[in-house]
């Protein structure tokens, strides 16, 4: 009977180790998504794109001989620049438009980049050669796998590195100001195209980063953007819109209800406590979980 | 070679392949219009290419004049109907259902098709097929395997490829065989799959044949194809303690699935997978030596001692026209489903719908006649071909080499599969 107990509560810890690791991952996807629209009002539909494109970065720099972590800098560098020039050359105009022009927008370019991604790359699966980090680690009867643990960890590290950028400092003090009231913040003498520039920029920077882990535990093919990008949209509403803590507390949740809901409820229906929390928060608090307003 | 330069290898192959054949006569009957939908863009492109070339290489074989141990083929054309020639017209289906209705809608009203053959994609398929039943024109469908294609009732609806029920069938089968030849002791069975068309179909059939079969069936686990992460799904199956486990997977799962069996020490005596994810070239390539021993259904291996000695020659003509890669089960089996149309036309003595149908109906054609390892080609009340069977294939040494039937396996079986290693 007490066997039966601790093997309960062993399977109900490594759940809740899996849910929590999980929900770090979904938490990283989701941080630029969050970012971009805290600053600008812009739901970037190609978030998930831009994660393919980054996992196929860390593909090509492993196929050279950089492995995903070394990669992890260059590839987030890539995005960046990536981000910075499609908000320069695209978002911005959308920016001019009527509201609508940005969800338009930014759907044409998920499926411009999926497209030049079948045609360049073929729908083949593709996995980093020689794969590092496979090994597994065992803490008493919890055995859970190092590369979950890396992105885990490489998850918190960035959430907290973007967190303190917009929190402490000068620019970062000037894209809330921007969040906040556009207009006061031109009136500021803030270059409001240059921190929309910036924030495009560091949130497509996040997405490469976790692209770049992500290749640690998945293959890359052209759809597998859709794959994250879903579960980030409803971590993002969730947590608030815009908000960075928000984001990580809500992958956290989403992490953690879809794999209890799977062990308890079934697999087959894991998504559904995910999606009922979603439904619940956004009935009771449409902010979301820690926005504002 | 370069990505692109594979690709316009390919493309050229196909073109080669496509190229009317030399002899056009005068004063010949008219050809005889077969309409093929394929997925020859969108994410199947690929595979859709490989199947063209291989319908047309049948065709061709059909309207020439080389005979080899095959149906209908040699005879220049149809010899029934003055030797008409068969003309494929191929239409694309993009892979998907809706796209694929109005293709077999177009080959049918425009290109007045007499039958049609496809779609490999079973969901586009579904679709096809239930406009040539609506037109009450033939469908032969070479290369889908869900198993409820044939549950439907349809009755223009044929079918030669074994279905995913009955590679289901040929794991149990398997399984006695073992029991009789080495004392293994295999009582609990672990049924795992995507819950799209394709793993709802093999892991109902995987379910209900071990249940009668007499197998414990102590976990059945049905997961969303879209998940990144399978720690309910593993932790289940851990509880479970299965001797074995059936997957459906597709790639990305299937690594995932690898991931956590090991992380989480899951021993069982032998992984059964319904090829999908576990076939991929990808498989091998990222599990390395944690693949070993790893099995799957396969349909077709030009490996095995063939029971057909003309299997290296179309496997020659085929590498011809297809940018030097070989036959394998997907081409196998579009290139048969050709030559038995041919096979119906010819007795059906008319190119009328009705009249190729009644032929269909009584096709009987010998295992030993075709490329693959199958007893016959007749087909069930159902349209399904009952005398279809597939291989089974492990992975030994980094690559997959089959071991059952015995009779024609290339090496003996692993058996119980290597444990694994930290």
């Amino acid at each position: 009977m007490a066997d039966a107990a601790v093997e309960a509560l062993t399977t109900f810890a490594l759940l809740v180790a899996g849910g929590l690791l999980t929900g770090l991952v979904f938490a990283l996807v989701a941080l630029g998504l969050t970012l971009v629209y805290g600053v600008m009002d812009v739901v970037n539909f190609a978030h998930g794109e831009f994660l393919m494109l980054a996992m196929y970065a860390t593909l090509g720099l492993a196929l050279l001989g950089i492995g995903p972590l070394v990669g992890l800098p260059l590839v987030a560098a890539a995005l960046f620049l990536f981000g910075i020039v499609v908000y320069r050359i695209f978002i911005r105009r959308l920016l001019a438009g009527p509201p609508e022009a940005t969800v338009f927008g930014t759907f044409g370019l998920l499926v411009l980049i999926q497209g030049a991604a079948q045609a360049l790359f073929s729908s083949d699966y593709l996995s980093v050669p020689n794969r590092p980090l496979q090994g597994t680690l065992h803490l008493g009867p919890i055995a859970l796998a190092q590369s979950a643990l890396v992105e885990g960890a490489g998850a918190l590290v960035l959430t907290a590195l973007v967190f303190a950028f917009v929190e402490y400092t000068e620019t970062g003090r000037a894209m809330r100001a921007v969040a906040e009231d556009r207009v006061a913040a031109t009136l500021m003498g803030i270059n409001v195209q240059r921190i929309n520039a910036l924030a495009f920029g560091i949130g497509a920077a996040c997405v490469g980063a976790a692209g770049a882990l992500l290749m640690l535990s998945y293959p890359v093919y052209p759809t597998v953007g859709s794959q994250f990008a879903l579960t980030a949209f409803v971590v993002v509403a969730l947590g608030g819109f815009g908000s960075i803590q928000g984001a990580l507390v809500a992958a956290l949740l989403v992490g953690l209800l879809e794999v209890l809901g799977g062990f308890y409820l079934s697999p087959e229906l894991k998504m559904v406590p995910v999606y009922l929390a979603y439904l619940v928060v956004v009935l009771l608090r449409p902010q979301g979980l820690l926005g504002r307003r | 070679m370069s990505k692109p330069s594979i690709r316009l290898a390919l493309a050229l192959g196909v073109a080669f392949a496509v190229a009317p054949s030399a002899t056009t006569r005068a004063a010949d009957p008219a050809d005889i219009v077969i309409g093929s939908v394929l997925p020859l863009t969108g994410p199947s492109a690929q595979t859709g290419a490989g199947l063209k070339a291989a319908q047309q290489l049948a065709a061709d074989l059909v309207n020439g004049h080389v005979s080899y141990p095959l149906p209908a083929v040699g005879h220049d054309g149809i010899p029934s109907l003055g030797h008409a020639h068969i003309k494929l017209v191929f239409a694309d289906s993009q892979g998907k259902p809706d796209q694929a209705r109005a293709a077999a809608e177009e080959l049918i009203t425009q290109d007045h098709a007499v039958a049609l053959i496809g779609a490999y994609i079973s969901s586009t398929t579904a679709t096809a097929s239930q406009v040539a039943e609506r037109y009450g024109i033939p469908f032969l469908n070479p290369d889908s395997s869900a198993p409820s294609l044939t549950a439907r009732g349809l009755k223009w609806f044929f079918r030669t490829t074994p279905n995913d029920a009955m590679f289901a069938q040929n794991f149990y089968d398997f399984l006695a065989d073992l029991k009789k030849t080495k004392k293994v002791a295999v009582h609990k069975v672990a049924v795992v799959n995507e819950d799209g068309l394709f793993g709802t179909g093999s892991g109902d059939a995987e379910e209900s044949i071990g249940k009668s079969s007499g197998y414990d069936v102590a976990a059945r686990i049905a997961y969303p194809a879209t998940t990144t992460e399978v720690n309910a799904e593993v932790e289940k199956i851990k509880s479970a303690a299965p001797d074995i486990l059936m997957m459906s997977s597709y790639l990305p799962d299937a690594l995932l699935f690898m991931r956590g069996l090991k992380d989480q020490g899951v021993a069982v005596q032998g992984i059964f997978a319904q090829d999908a994810g576990f076939i991929d070239p990808g498989f091998i390539k990222t599990e390395g030596d944690d693949a070993e021993g790893i099995m799957t259904r396969e349909v077709f291996s030009l490996e095995i001692k063939q029971r057909n000695q003309s299997v290296p020659l179309i496997d020659q003509l085929f590498r011809a026209r297809f940018g030097g890669k070989p036959l394998d089960g997907n081409t196998a089996r579009d290139f048969t489903g050709v030559l038995v149309l041919a096979d119906a036309l010819d007795r059906a003595h008319s190119t009328d719908p009705a009249a190729i149908r009644d032929a269909l109906v009584k096709t009987n054609i010998p295992g030993s006649r075709t490329l693959l390892p199958w007893k016959s080609i007749h087909f069930d009340a159902t349209g399904q071909n009952d005398g279809g069977a597939g291989i089974i294939e492990q992975i030994q040494g980094g690559k997959y080499v089959t071991v059952w039937p015995f009779d024609v396996a290339v090496k003996p079986v692993v058996w119980p599969m290597p444990p694994w290693k930290h």
